[in-house]
């Protein structure tokens, strides 16, 4: 799952504005010109102030063929225009998705990514998590697989936990829950017993949790361990050995500015030498 | 971190480096001395970035949308705090000045509703002085956000402008060239429409010499926001 929040302000425009259940939003744009003013930019790199702007194309017998068009983050709409802000690459997807691809460090919560968090406080019937952004997070205690009122989930400050956010705008406190919509974990909770939690940049985590990851598959070859990726930059290793532990975690750090071949030649010299 | 002046220290793909030589505008007199930058060059702070004018130099980093103390949040937008620390000693009121001059233009570029109830802080730290410091001082700022990808609206770039006893106008003086002018002009120029953001003058000067500088600040802009597209682009040559 590359990205999951989209940002689509709609200013008082006829057309209609329709949530689905990820929290997406949609803009109902007429024309023809549209695919042809971003295909265009496709894979290049923009900056905050670009412009796409969109003329009604009048045509003879009045009818408007209408075009969806899903901007996800680092476009904004801005009445008939779309403004790109953030600066990065543009992207394309088909049919209609377009977004820009930027390297940023710093997580801005969006419903339904799973983020790993650190317990901060207890109080009453929440947990306080850290999650990296500018809130903390609130994490109930009945939001746990197996969780009652009587049978409390053993969850102390300081510990990790794997959650998804159930709410998370910019307006409200973002709220995690460690189970699904069946009530089953579904491999959310508290971990990391043992283990090592560092921090990568959030473009690195998108390209380890891209369903074909090529990182993943090289990092497999070398030796097992334990792997939990949260969409918030963190990821927690862990190995047999600390110095496994230590040799992965050197290794995804220092894999995000390299080229595949670069990032190859690197693995293969680590496992050769492990072994 | 202080870089040395060698050519291939400055040289760094992998940070998206760009370095232009002098360059002359038509008949107006509008010189920027060697400009470089380097971005993403701190590990802590979510946006890094130095920008460096002939000798004067800034680094940058930026923090956020980060958490705010309750006294000093907003309830619909972010709160923007420039910090800026001099080469020696504690920050005095000419920083605050500058200070005051940096976090509006940023406020004014950054789409600050996106993240209320949070803080941005701007961190300028000052590693060399010789003229034109508060124009340095908005571009490191400008491309430590761009860094940071935070939300902005527009870029920004910033152009100095000095007029002489005998009338002449200099862009991007040196810090001699500050100290015998009459007059010295600072705008704050925005990418779409080349308008003015910001002005900070010092000095006495004629109305005509104002319109003057800042069609001069405005054609000397082009350049820089080329040179930032020019930056990004080659930091993002190698993700591709």
């Amino acid at each position: 799952m590359l990205f999951l929040h989209f940002y689509c302000e709609n200013k008082s425009f006829s057309r209609s504005r329709k949530y689905t259940n990820t929290g997406r939003s949609r803009c109902f744009l007429a024309m023809d010109t549209i695919h042809a003013c971003f295909k265009e930019k496709i894979g290049e790199v923009l900056l905050p102030g670009d412009v796409f702007s969109f003329r009604l194309s009048e045509s003879g017998d009045g009818s408007i063929k209408t075009e969806k068009i899903i901007c996800g983050p680092g476009l904004r709409r801005n009445g008939e225009e779309v403004q790109v802000c953030k600066s990065g690459i543009l992207r394309h997807k088909q049919p209609n998705m377009y977004w820009i691809d930027s390297q940023q460090r710093r997580y801005v919560p969006a419903k339904g990514e799973s983020v790993i968090g650190i317990v901060t406080a207890k109080s009453g019937d929440i947990f306080k998590v850290d999650v990296g952004g500018s809130e903390q997070a609130s994490l109930s205690y009945l939001a746990f697989e197996g969780a009652t009122k009587r049978n409390r989930p053993n969850v102390q400050v300081g510990d990790l936990v794997y959650g998804q956010f159930t709410i998370a705008n910019k307006d409200m406190e973002p709220e995690l829950v460690c189970i699904d919509s069946c009530g089953r974990a579904n491999g959310m909770g508290v971990f990391g017993a043992d283990g090592l939690l560092f921090k990568v940049s959030l473009g690195l985590v998108r390209r380890l949790l891209a369903p074909q990851s090529e990182i993943i598959k090289d990092l497999e070859k070398i030796f097992p361990f334990e792997l939990v990726v949260g969409m918030n930059g963190r990821v927690w290793v862990k190995a047999k050995t600390v110095q496994q532990t230590l040799i992965v975690t050197n290794l995804l750090e220092t894999c995000e500015n390299m080229t595949s071949q670069q990032r190859q030649t690197l693995f293969k010299r680590v496992a050769e030498g492990f072994l | 971190m202080v870089r040395s002046k060698n050519n291939d220290a400055y040289m760094s793909a992998t940070r998206g480096l760009c370095m232009r030589s002098m360059m002359e505008l038509d008949q107006s007199c509008s010189n920027l001395r060697e400009y470089g930058s380097e971005q993403s060059l701190l590990s802590k702070p979510d946006g890094s970035s130095t920008f460096v004018q002939g000798d004067t130099s800034i680094l940058a980093g930026v923090y956020g949308p980060a958490e705010v103390k309750v006294s000093k949040e907003i309830y619909d937008r972010a709160t923007v705090e420039v910090l800026i620390q001099p080469k020696m000693g504690l920050p005095g009121v000419r920083e605050r000045a500058r200070e005051q001059c940096v976090r509006e233009t940023c406020e004014a570029a950054l789409l600050l509703t996106l993240h209320p109830r949070s803080s941005v802080t701007v961190i300028l730290q000052l590693i060399h002085d010789d003229g034109s410091l508060l124009s340095c001082c908005l571009n490191a700022a400008c491309m430590a956000l761009m860094d940071a990808g935070l939300p902005m609206s527009h870029l920004f770039c910033s152009v100095t402008c000095a007029i002489s006893k005998e009338g002449q106008i200099i862009t991007d003086p040196t810090a001699l060239q500050e100290k015998e002018s009459r007059a010295l002009l600072t705008f704050a120029i925005d990418s779409v429409e080349c308008n003015v953001l910001m002005s900070s003058t010092t000095g006495s000067f004629s109305v005509q010499e104002l319109q003057q500088c800042i069609a001069i600040s405005q054609k000397a802009s082009e350049q820089i926001f080329q040179f930032y597209r020019d930056s990004v682009k080659r930091r993002y040559s190698k993700i591709k």
